[in-house]
C-alpha cells in the first residue's frame, strides 16, 4: 500500500494515513507503539565487566521497556477498564466509610465470606491496595503520556506545518480545477483565503522548494487550523491529573464529625466534643480549625398545604460562633445547602429533632433529672424516639439507690385522642404529645460497654406496674404529670419543648483544586472534542499546455463531514481569484495534467 | 389561607395530576398508532429490495481485482454560491481500508407507500410527543417542583427527551428516521413500566434536594441518558449491519429478513460514524453532569464525593465512555471492538438509572423509588 515513502518516518504515522507520509504523521500527539528488538542487552562480551555491561544494558532495556509498555495507549485502555470494573464492587458490597452499620449486618450474616472480603479489602474498595494500584499506574501512565506529548506539541506549534503529500487525490477531501491564472497568482489567493480563515499557513516561497525527504512539496501551499484540540486535550489529561492530586489531598487529611446540639448548648470543634468522628490517615488533632459556637434557636416552618404538605420552607439554624481560641462572638446561621464555613471547615446542618425537657422527681418529690432530652425522628413528620435515663441520685421507696429508665415516644402534631396512631401528622409542633413507659434498676452502663443514648437496654431493668400489674404508661400532654406506682416518683412532660439541631463538621482541603481542575477538564474536554484539527494543502502547477491546474485537499485527525465542506468554501474563495478556465477542454480529466504521476484507480 | 382556599389548591393540584396521567395515557395510545405506522412503514418498503449492498461491494471487488485501490466514493457538493455550475466539486473520499458502501433508502425501502406511512409514522411521534410534554408540565405543576422526584416522574421525563432529541435531530435533517420504530418501542416499554411498575402519587421532595444544582445536575443527567439512548441503538444497528456486510463480502448469503431490515439502514460506517458522533457530544456534557452533581452533594452532604452507588456508577459510566472514545481516537480499535465497549458504558448508564435504584440503594433513593 505505502508505494510512497517519501518522506515517511516509520512509527510515527498513525494507521490509516500510511500512504501520506510526513503530511499524515504528526496531526496529533498521541503516542504510537514501536517494536521490541530481542535482547536489550545485545552481545556479552567474556568476563565480569562484560557480564555487568551486559546486565546493565538488559535492565535498562526492560526498565524502558517497561516504561514505554504503561505508557503505551493499550495499557491505558486496559488501566481505564479495569479502574471502572474495579470500582464496580464497592458499589454493590457495604462499605465502612459510607455505612459501618452495614458492614457489620453484612459480617454478621455471612460468617465465611465476611473474612475473605476482609481479606480483599472489600468493605474499603476505593482505599485498599489494589485499587489504589490501579489509579496510581494509570496516573503515572497519564504523566508519561503527557510530558512527551506536550513537548512535542510545543515543537509542532514552533515548526511549519509539513509540506503536502505527492497525490492529492488520495486525501479524504479534493477539489481541482484548471485556471488561466498563474500557479503564484492561485497561491497569492490560496494564501489570503487560508489566513482569512485562521488558518497558520506556510507558502513555498518562504522555504526551499525540495524538503522533508524530496517529496515535491514547493508548489503547494500548507496550511493547519485547529491547535486548540490538541490543547485541549492536553489540559483535560492535565486536569485530570490536578483533580486526582486535590482529591487524594482531600482524603488524607480530611476529617468528618458528627455533633448533635439542643438550643441553648455548644460545640466546640475538638476531638472529645463529637459524637463520632472519622478522619483520613495523615490527620493529626492539630489540623483541626479552632473554632466553636452556641444554637441559639432552631427555625423549622413547613408547608400546610397542597402536595407538598409537612416539605420544610424555613429549616434554619441560627448560631454564635466564634473563631479561634478568644475570637468574639459572630452571629450566623446553617441551612440544608448553606453550611457555615469557617477556615477549611464546613459545618452542615444534616438533621433536625425535638428535645422535650422533662422533670423527675423521686417519692419524696426532690428532683433527680431536669433535662431536654434529644429524640430521634422516625419518619418525616418527626414521630420521634428515644429513652429518658437517670443514672444517679434516685432513691427508691425503700431507700435503695436505684437507675431510672423511661422510654419515650413523641410526637409533634397528635392525630387525636381515639384517632387510632401516635404516628406524629405534621412536623411542626401543632399538638405535642409526649408517651413514656418506666423501669428501674440498673441501666447496665458500668459494664463498661458504650451504650446507645437513644435506647434502653432493659436486661436488668423492671417495668412499673400497678397494683393489678398492668403496665405503667402515659400519654403526657405538655405540662402533664405521670405518677409512678408505690410513691416511686414522677415524670413531668414540661411546657418547654426545645429542638436540635445534628450538625456535621467536615474539614477538606483541597475542595477549591479540585473544582478548578474539574472546570479546566470540561473546558479541555471541549475543545479536545468539538475542534477539529486539519491539514489543507493548494497546489498550483503549470501544465503542458500552459494552463495552471489548481488542486486542493484537506486531511482531517478523524473523518469529519466539516472538511469537505471547508474545502469546497476554501476551493470557493480561490476560484473567485483563479476561475476555471473558460476554453478548458471539458471531457479531459483534470489528473490527466497533475505534475505527479498517478496510478491507480483514480484515473481511470 | 383559609381553608376552603386549601381545599381549592388541594383540589387545583389532584385536578393537574389527574390531568397529567390521561396526557401521559394518551401520548402511549398516540406512540402506539406511530409504532404501528412504523412497522407499516417497514411492511410497506421491503417489496422493494434493493441489493444495493451486494452491488457496491461486487463492484469494489471488480476494481479491487484489476489491482488498483477502490474508486473513491464520489459525493458532490455544491460549493456554495450562486454559481454553482462554475464552481469546483469536491470529491470526497472514504478512509483507507473502508468499506464503500451506499447507505440504505431508508425503511420505506424507496417505495412511496411506505414512505407516506412514514411520514404518518413521524406526525404522529410529534404528536405523542407534545402530548407527553403536556402530561410532563401537567405532572410538574400538579406538585409545584421541577418533574423528577422519584423514578416515575424520571421515566415519563426520560421518555420525552429522548424522543425531543429524535425530533430535534429530524427537524435538523439528519438522516435519522430510521430511529423511529426503535424509538417508540423502548419508549412504549419505558412508559409502560412508569405508569405500571414505577407510578408514584405526587409526593414532596426532602430538604436536600432543593438546590439549583440538583435542577442543572437531573436535567442534564436526563438529557445525556437520551442522547446516550440514541447513540446506544446506532451502535447495535451498526454491529449487525456490520455483520451483514462483511457476511455479503465474503460472499455469504444472509436471510431475507436480515435482509430486508439491513438492506435498508445506514451504511455500517455511517452508522458508526452516527453513533460516535452523538456519544462524543455528549460526553463534556455528561463530565459536566457529574461534576455538578458533586457540587450539590459538596453542598447538601459535606462531601462532593463519597463513592455512593448512585456516584460510582456514573464514575464507572463515565471511565466507561473515555475507554470507548479512547479505544477509537488513539488505541485504533475502530469497529466492532469499540462499538461493544460503547454497548457496555450504556449498559452501566441503564444499571445506574435502574439498577442501583431497584437493587442497590444509597443516598440517592430517598424517593420510595
Ligand atoms: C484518567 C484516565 C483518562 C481519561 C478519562 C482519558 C480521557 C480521554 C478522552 C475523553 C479523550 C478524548 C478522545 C477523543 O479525542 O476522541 C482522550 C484522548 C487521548 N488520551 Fe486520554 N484519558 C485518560 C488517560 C490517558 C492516558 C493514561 C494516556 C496516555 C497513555 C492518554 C492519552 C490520550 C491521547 C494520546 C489522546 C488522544 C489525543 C488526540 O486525539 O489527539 N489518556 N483521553
Amino acid at each position: 500500500m505505502s508505494d510512497t515513502t517519501t518522506g515517511e518516518t516509520p512509527g510515527t504515522v498513525p494507521s490509516g494515513d500510511e500512504d501520506l507520509g510526513a503530511a499524515g504523521s504528526q496531526l496529533s500527539t498521541a503516542p504510537v507503539e514501536t517494536a521490541v528488538p530481542g535482547s536489550f542487552g545485545g552481545s556479552r562480551a567474556p568476563g565480569a565487566a562484560g557480564w555487568l555491561a551486559w546486565s546493565g544494558r538488559e535492565a535498562l532495556g526492560w526498565a524502558r521497556w517497561f516504561w514505554r509498555q504503561l505508557t503505551s495507549m493499550r495499557v491505558a485502555l486496559l488501566l481505564l477498564f479495569l479502574l471502572s470494573l474495579g470500582a464496580v464492587p464497592g458499589s454493590l458490597i457495604p462499605q465502612t466509610g459510607s455505612d459501618a452499620l452495614k458492614v457489620q449486618d453484612f459480617r454478621d450474616a455471612h460468617t465465611t465470606l465476611a473474612p475473605v472480603y476482609d481479606e480483599l479489602g472489600l468493605f474499603h474498595v476505593y482505599s485498599s491496595v489494589w485499587f489504589s494500584a490501579i489509579y496510581i499506574l494509570l496516573f503515572i501512565s497519564l504523566i508519561g503520556c503527557i510530558v512527551p506529548r506536550t513537548w512535542q506539541f510545543v515543537g509542532q506549534l514552533r515548526s511549519r506545518p509539513p509540506g503536502a503529500p505527492r497525490r492529492l487525490t488520495r486525501l479524504p477531501a479534493y477539489a481541482t480545477w484548471r485556471t488561466a491564472a498563474s500557479p503564484d497568482e492561485v497561491r497569492e489567493a490560496a494564501l489570503k483565503a487560508l489566513r482569512q480563515r485562521r488558518f497558520r499557513t506556510h507558502s513555498p516561497k518562504l522555504s526551499a522548494p525540495l524538503e522533508q525527504g524530496g517529496a515535491p512539496t514547493g508548489d503547494a501551499v500548507a496550511a493547519e487550523k485547529g491547535y486548540l484540540r490538541e490543547a485541549g486535550n492536553l489540559l483535560f489529561h492535565v486536569a485530570l491529573i490536578v483533580l486526582l492530586v486535590a482529591f487524594a489531598w482531600g482524603q488524607l487529611y480530611k476529617t468528618e464529625g458528627n455533633k448533635l446540639v439542643v438550643e441553648g448548648d455548644g460545640f466546640s470543634n475538638t476531638l472529645t466534643q463529637y459524637d463520632d468522628f472519622k478522619s483520613g490517615n495523615l490527620f493529626d488533632d492539630a489540623n483541626l480549625v479552632p473554632f466553636s459556637f452556641d444554637l441559639k434557636k432552631f427555625t423549622g416552618t413547613y408547608e400546610r398545604t397542597g402536595p407538598q404538605k409537612g416539605t420544610p420552607r424555613i429549616y434554619r439554624a441560627d448560631v454564635d460562633y466564634s473563631v479561634g481560641a478568644e475570637g468574639g462572638q459572630r452571629a450566623g446561621s446553617i441551612s440544608p445547602n448553606h453550611p457555615l464555613e469557617v477556615g477549611d471547615a464546613r459545618v452542615y446542618l444534616v438533621s433536625h429533632g425535638y428535645a422535650p425537657t422533662v422533670t423527675v422527681r423521686d417519692g419524696k418529690g426532690k428532683v433527680v433529672l431536669h433535662q431536654a432530652v434529644p429524640l430521634l425522628p422516625m419518619d418525616p413528620n418527626v414521630t420521634s424516639q428515644g429513652a429518658i435515663k437517670v443514672f444517679d441520685g434516685y432513691r427508691s421507696p425503700q431507700g435503695r439507690s436505684e437507675q431510672l429508665g423511661f422510654e419515650a415516644f413523641f410526637v409533634p402534631t397528635f392525630a387525636g385522642a381515639g384517632k387510632g396512631t401516635m404516628f406524629s401528622q405534621f412536623p411542626a409542633l401543632d399538638f405535642p404529645v409526649l408517651a413514656v413507659t418506666g423501669y428501674h434498676g440498673d441501666l447496665g452502663v458500668d459494664a463498661g460497654v458504650p451504650q446507645n443514648v437513644y435506647q434502653l437496654d432493659t436486661k436488668n431493668l423492671k417495668q412499673f406496674k400497678d397494683a393489678k400489674g398492668n403496665i405503667v404508661k402515659a400519654r403526657l400532654l405538655p405540662g402533664e404529670t405521670m405518677k409512678l406506682p408505690g410513691g416511686a416518683g414522677s415524670i413531668t412532660f414540661d411546657k418547654d419543648i426545645k429542638e436540635w439541631a445534628g450538625f456535621q463538621i467536615v474539614q477538606q482541603p483541597g475542595t477549591d483544586w479540585a473544582l478548578a481542575g474539574a472546570v479546566a477538564a470540561i473546558l479541555g474536554l471541549a475543545g479536545s472534542l468539538f475542534i477539529q484539527r486539519r491539514r489543507v494543502w493548494v497546489r498550483a502547477v503549470e501544465g503542458a499546455d500552459g494552463v495552471t491546474v489548481v488542486e486542493i485537499a484537506g486531511l482531517g485527525r478523524s473523518e469529519s463531514a466539516k472538511l469537505p465542506e471547508e474545502i469546497g468554501h476554501l476551493a470557493a474563495l480561490v476560484h473567485d481569484r483563479a476561475p476555471t478556465h473558460s476554453d478548458a477542454d471539458p471531457d479531459r480529466e483534470p489528473d490527466a495534467d497533475t505534475p505527479a504521476p498517478v496510478e491507480g484507480a483514480d484515473t481511470k | 389561607m383559609t381553608p376552603a382556599a386549601t381545599e381549592l389548591a388541594t383540589a387545583t393540584n389532584e385536578h393537574l395530576a389527574g390531568i397529567s396521567n390521561t396526557l401521559v395515557y394518551s401520548a402511549m395510545a398516540v406512540y402506539t398508532l406511530a409504532f404501528f405506522a412504523y412497522i407499516a412503514e417497514w411492511l410497506f418498503g421491503s417489496r422493494s429490495k434493493v441489493a444495493r449492498t451486494a452491488a457496491a461491494l461486487t463492484a469494489q471487488e471488480g476494481t479491487a481485482q484489476g489491482g488498483a485501490k477502490a474508486a473513491p466514493a464520489v459525493a458532490v457538493r455544491s460549493a456554495g454560491g450562486t454559481t454553482v455550475l462554475e464552481r469546483p466539486e469536491v470529491v470526497v473520499r472514504s478512509a483507507a481500508g473502508a468499506r464503500d458502501v451506499p447507505d440504505g433508502p431508508g425503511a420505506h425501502g424507496g417505495d412511496a407507500q411506505g414512505d407516506l406511512y412514514g411520514r404518518i409514522a413521524v406526525s404522529l411521534t410529534v404528536l405523542a410527543f407534545l402530548v407527553e410534554l403536556c402530561g410532563v408540565v401537567a405532572r410538574a405543576a400538579s406538585v409545584q417542583r421541577a418533574p423528577w422526584g422519584n423514578m416515575y416522574e424520571f421515566n415519563i421525563t426520560f421518555s420525552t427527551v429522548a424522543v425531543g432529541v429524535y425530533v430535534t435531530l429530524l427537524a435538523l435533517k439528519k438522516n435519522v428516521r430510521w430511529l423511529g420504530l426503535f424509538l417508540t418501542t423502548t419508549v412504549l416499554l419505558d412508559l409502560g413500566l412508569a405508569v405500571t411498575v414505577l407510578y408514584t402519587a405526587s409526593d414532596q421532595l426532602v430538604p436536600a434536594l432543593h438546590s439549583y444544582w440538583l435542577y442543572i445536575h437531573v436535567s442534564t443527567a436526563i438529557f445525556c441518558g437520551a442522547v446516550l439512548y440514541v447513540g446506544a441503538v446506532a451502535t447495535l444497528l451498526y454491529l449487525f449491519k456490520d455483520s451483514y456486510e462483511s457476511k455479503l463480502q465474503s460472499g455469504g448469503r444472509p436471510g431475507t429478513f436480515a435482509t430486508s431490515v439491513l438492506e435498508r439502514l445506514p451504511a455500517s460506517a455511517s452508522l458508526d460514524k452516527f453513533a460516535y458522533r452523538v456519544n462524543a457530544a455528549v460526553f463534556p456534557l455528561w463530565t459536566f453532569t457529574i461534576i455538578a452533581g458533586a457540587i450539590w452533594a459538596e453542598s447538601a452532604w459535606g462531601r462532593y464525593w463519597g463513592w455512593d452507588p448512585k456516584e460510582t456508577w456514573a464514575f464507572i459510566t463515565w471511565v466507561a465512555y473515555a475507554c470507548y472514545l479512547h479505544a477509537r481516537s488513539t488505541a485504533g480499535w475502530k469497529g466492532r471492538k469499540a462499538a461493544y465497549i460503547a454497548l457496555i458504558a450504556f449498559g452501566c448508564w441503564l444499571f445506574n438509572y435502574y439498577g442501583v435504584n431497584l437493587f442497590v440503594g444509597g443516598k440517592h433513593s430517598y424517593a420510595g423509588v
